[in-house]
């Protein structure tokens, strides 16, 4: 979302729970919290990546509005009076974040990513110590067509990152989604091994941006995946200038 | 040191015992917990038999067998407070990654396809498989839960302190998932 600064833009004098705040008019709920070191979760959301706002962790109430409002997608306004934390916000967290660990198959003291996933990470957070739902124990095929890389399904918790960072950095949309609900996937080229894939240009973009364990590199061993995104703001500020 | 000491009983269902190692992991401080608590049924103890009321029941591994799910109940009904530790007994873990597959199938790969002398799938002695393996409280009422793989004995450390402190422990804020 970064764009260059015009004169015309305006600033706008906001309320995040007990800060007085003022901010771009152009800038989003999630992107002023940020800034301002407020804590809000969320998994799709990526600074430097397009909104998409399917993850839905980091709702928000806004004062004189019922219904919750994703942080990520709302612009900020004159006079806006959010709140980022209330019983509410955090039972409906807690319980995306269970039904994310029910749907496929996340074993953290076996996967690559543990110690390092921002799934893991954001359910300490959120203090979700067991899950209520029960898991449903489907398994998801794992693709280690790449010589380089590999997908695991079982992790993946569809924030469509990968598609996003490879179209929209990279250039290359070799990612894309199939499917709905449960069968719902991501997918290299149309449908065939990632291996295969006439697209990718092996560049490993998707890998560093996947939050959890679904894109990794091969010869990883448990915890030993380490993500680096530091590439994405620098990149996504070329990409928007250019 | 007159008041009457919290009563613990302790077992291990589908796991590695790893989290009743990190128990061990106490080291030192084992002797001042004993200064607080009796554990009084456990595979760290003698006694043969769960007391007909303890004040703690601590958990380990998953619900995979029929012994599992009668070890839970029976520490359900006799514990006033029930303890999940570590990942096995929270989420299922590694021995639910046997769920996506046929019982039948697990048992040839564990019983025939991977042996060499006599391969024979045992029926005499052994408690029937359970499908699925759950975690604890799919099957009874957990009041506290202690993730981690094992949870560091820091970890159950706090955990026991707050509880003997008469305190609502927050596991989150010392261990997690895969800890």
């Amino acid at each position: 979302m970064a764009q260059p600064a015009t004169p015309t833009v305006r600033v706008v004098t906001l309320r995040i729970d007990d800060h007085d705040l003022s901010a771009r008019e152009d800038e989003t709920i999630i992107e002023v919290c940020r800034e301002h070191h407020i804590p809000i979760p969320s998994l799709c959301h990526l600074d430097g990546l397009s909104v998409w706002g399917g993850c839905r962790l980091c709702m928000v109430e806004l004062e004189g509005q019922s219904r919750l409002y994703a942080a990520c997608s709302t612009r900020v306004a004159e006079g806006m009076r959010i709140q980022t934390q209330s019983d509410r916000l955090r039972r409906y967290r807690h319980t995306i974040l269970e039904l994310l660990f029910a749907e496929r198959n996340h074993v953290c003291s076996v996967c690559v990513s543990n110690g390092h996933c921002e799934l893991q990470w954001l359910a300490q957070k959120c203090g979700v110590d067991h899950v209520r739902i029960p898991y449903r124990h489907v398994a998801y095929p794992v693709d280690s067509s790449h010589e380089m890389f590999r997908l695991d399904h079982n992790r993946c918790i569809l924030c469509t990152r990968c598609v996003r960072v490879c179209d929209e950095i990279e250039g290359a949309h070799t990612w894309d989604v199939m499917n709905r609900g449960t069968d719902c996937r991501v997918i290299s080229d149309l449908a065939q091994p990632w291996g295969n894939s006439d697209t990718c240009t092996s560049c490993g973009k998707c890998v560093q941006v996947c939050p959890t364990g679904a894109l990794v590199k091969q010869g990883t061993s448990v915890g030993e995946m380490v993500k680096d995104q530091h590439f994405l703001p620098i990149l996504a500020r070329r990409r928007h200038l250019s | 040191m007159s008041a009457p000491k919290i009563t613990v009983a302790t077992t291990w269902l589908d796991g590695c015992s790893g989290c009743h190692m990190s128990f061990l992991d106490l080291d030192q401080r084992l002797v001042e917990l004993a200064q607080l608590i009796d554990i009084v049924y456990s595979p760290l103890v003698d006694a043969k038999t769960l007391p007909e009321s303890v004040d703690v029941g601590i958990l380990e591994g998953s619900i995979s067998s029929d012994d599992d799910l009668e070890k839970a109940q029976s520490f359900r009904k006799h514990c006033k407070l029930l303890i999940s530790l570590g990942d096995c007994a929270v989420t299922g873990n590694v021995p639910a990654m046997r769920n996506p597959f046929k019982l039948a199938d697990v048992f040839d790969r564990a019983y025939r396809e991977n042996v060499t002398l006599q391969p024979q799938i045992p029926t005499r002695d052994v408690p029937a498989l359970r499908v699925p393996v759950k975690p604890i409280h799919g099957e009874v009422k957990v009041d506290v839960f202690i993730p981690g793989c094992p949870p560091s004995a820091e970890a159950i450390w706090y955990v026991l302190n707050e509880l003997i402190a008469g305190r609502e422990p927050d596991p989150s804020s010392v261990t997690r998932f895969g800890a």
